[in-house]
């Protein structure tokens, strides 16, 4: 099953996107965001979380990868251990900590790939058209016929467990849903009047699509990737949740999840905090994209 | 209708030979031997040739694929190379438990879902509506598989109300529709059920707040009809819509079940696909995986005649 953002091409952002007024309507998208609170609250533990596995080492934390057999499994608060300790002894805060930077990486980073590779795809696709649509379109088509999990467990399954796989076959998984979300958009401001002057007056296709097409269409669909964040987050996670990513002892949310498994009978509630995290980082990337659909949507 | 009904069964066939193709390749970009789980690590040249003809990998990959697919149409998907049974008895059995377990689960997030959409649309901006719509912001943004542990830890391990994992009292057995059985269902049911249900407070709530700002609404009032009237017309035409997402997440149920079903060891197809991709049970998984695809092929296709049947707009575009 699969969480997909919906509604997500709004048309006034599109039409209120006219290319004269550019930098007014950004300025204004930019305040409204500013002034809605949701947002920035979400905005901010966001940064708090990212600074905070960036700046890991430096925080003086307890060693993420250092056990000890005498102290497993210390409850949340025990003394010395702030969040306790796993199923190996080592300190639950410095791993949560830690473990955002794999986290983090293995759940953007497919966003990020899949929004460059969906992007020049659904551009490629809006704006030539013809069979070019319908060859880009028809492969994408194949895709949507697997539910997402599946896809993704069934490539990272085939190629194997690890990072790199992982992130590849996330990738995999989101370039069909930016590409038809682009596609859409760019065959909407395709037609404007604005790219047909532009057509009109000689500008070469590529110049079009650089500089009157791509400034258009990526708005919306950077809103709608935002929305993919939370999802992706929720898949790495549970590919490594099922073993098929991250390879212990490396300190990553979805594999500390199914480790501290075994130990839900002992100390339950520490074990369910790399979810926690998990959850944060996935609702408030929700909600920032939430946030940012209204601030673009001009209309309200 | 019937012109409509066979345009879209002659669309979906060459979806269904692109699934396949998928299934096939799936097995060729693994990395190293398909064979590397049945040979012996000190088995001879001679013995891993044999046996990649026995399993047809010696021919070229057009051949294997043509060959497979016509295997396949046959209802013949191989056999598991751990347990030696063929693929699809095993993969049927298992998807009856996880059909169990999405109907549950479609059950109570459908019906929350819709309540919760149509309270939140028609109440929009109250604080009913922000209830509603933060219960389905946290309901799409959770990990299910999580939710699933937190679940198990209040009502197994603090309360030990319900069991925490297995799908019935004799391991698992065949499923029986009694209180015995009901009680292993009731967690995994509910953990699924958490997704669909913000998908479908969301959807239905821009479709509500969308067609009660419309003219004809207005119309209808001004005309005096009653509010409970009023309201059938709403359902009316949210009707396409919030089935079309409904077809969905039951595919999204029935396909993507696999993290669900390793919390709870539930014996479906997920638990299957689990143990085809560590066993590295080739076979297995390629027919788990297209049996799991076609279900949801099929099931696109029922929902789309099924809006065309409510919406005859559809038929047109």
């Amino acid at each position: 099953m699969s969480v997909t953002p919906i509604d997500v091409i709004s048309d006034a952002a599109l039409q209120a996107a006219p290319v004269a007024k550019a930098r007014g309507y950004w300025a204004t998208v930019g305040r409204r965001i500013r002034r809605d609170k949701v947002s920035m609250v979400c905005a901010i533990i966001l940064l708090l979380i990212f600074a905070a596995a960036l700046l890991a080492p430096w925080l003086g934390l307890a060693d993420p990868y250092q056990g000890s057999m005498i102290r497993r499994l210390r409850h949340i608060g025990a003394p010395g251990y702030l969040l306790g300790t796993d199923e190996l002894g080592r300190d639950m805060l410095a791993r949560l900590i830690y473990g955002g930077r794999l986290s983090l990486t293995i759940g953007i980073s497919p966003v990020i790939l899949a929004f460059c590779i969906g992007t020049s795809l659904g551009l490629v696709a809006g704006y030539v058209g013809g069979k070019v649509n319908t060859a880009i379109m028809r492969t994408i088509d194949v895709f949507y016929a697997f539910p997402s999990v599946l896809l993704a467990i069934a490539i990272s399954g085939a190629l194997g467990a690890g990072i790199f796989n992982s992130i590849v076959s996330l990738t995999i998984v989101f370039v069909p849903q930016i590409t038809r979300v682009a596609e859409s958009v760019t065959t909407g401001v395709r037609n404007m009047d604005f790219v047909e002057a532009a057509r009109a007056s000689g500008a070469r296709t590529f110049t079009i699509m650089r500089v009157h097409m791509l400034g258009n269409v990526l708005g919306p669909i950077f809103v709608y990737a935002t929305g993919l964040i939370s999802v992706s987050m929720i898949l790495a996670a549970g590919l490594s949740f099922l073993g098929l990513g991250t390879k212990p002892p490396e300190p990553e949310w979805g594999l500390m999840l199914n480790t501290l498994r075994t130990a839900i009978y002992v100390n339950p509630w520490v074990a369910a905090l790399p979810g926690a995290m998990i959850f944060a980082v996935s609702i408030c990337f929700n909600l920032l994209s939430d946030g940012m659909r209204s601030a673009m949507d001009i209309r309200n | 209708m019937l012109v409509y009904v066979s345009r879209r069964i002659v669309y979906v066939i060459p979806i269904v030979l692109s699934v396949a193709l998928v299934c096939f390749l799936l097995v060729h970009i693994t990395p190293g031997d398909p064979l590397v789980a049945v040979l012996p690590a000190d088995a001879s040249q001679e013995l891993a040739a044999q046996l990649r003809a026995a399993y047809g990998f010696d021919r070229p990959l057009p051949v294997q694929f043509g060959l497979w697919l016509w295997r396949a149409l046959n209802g013949d998907l191989g056999n598991s190379i751990a347990t030696g049974r063929p693929v699809l008895t095993e993969v049927i059995r298992a998807v009856g438990n996880t059909v169990t377990l999405a109907i549950a689960a479609a059950t109570i997030g459908f019906s929350f879902g819709l309540l919760f959409g149509l309270i939140a649309g028609y109440f929009r901006d109250t604080w009913v509506d922000k209830v509603a719509t933060s219960v389905a912001i946290a309901g799409v943004s959770l990990p299910h598989y999580w939710l699933g542990m937190v679940l198990v830890i209040i009502f197994s391990v603090e309360l030990n109300w319900l069991p925490a994992v297995g799908a019935g009292p004799n391991g698992s057995g065949a499923w029986v529709w009694d209180w015995d059985h009901l009680r292993y269902l009731i967690l995994p049911a509910v953990t699924t059920s958490v997704i669909p249900m913000g998908i479908i407070t969301r959807t239905v709530r821009a479709l509500t707040g969308d067609i009660l700002s419309q003219d004809f609404v207005e119309a209808l009032r001004a005309k005096g009809l009653r509010e409970t009237k009023v309201f059938r017309h709403v359902i009316k035409n949210a009707a396409p819509t919030a089935l079309a997402v409904m077809g969905l997440q039951l595919g999204y149920m029935l396909g993507g079940s696999i993290l669900i079903e390793t919390v709870f060891s539930w014996p479906g197809s997920g638990l299957l696909l689990n143990s085809a991709i560590f066993q590295r049970d080739l076979p297995l998984l390629q027919g788990t995986i297209l049996v799991l695809a076609l279900f949801f092929v099929i099931l696109n296709l029922l929902v789309d005649i099924a809006q065309a049947a409510i919406d005859p707009r559809i038929k047109r575009s």
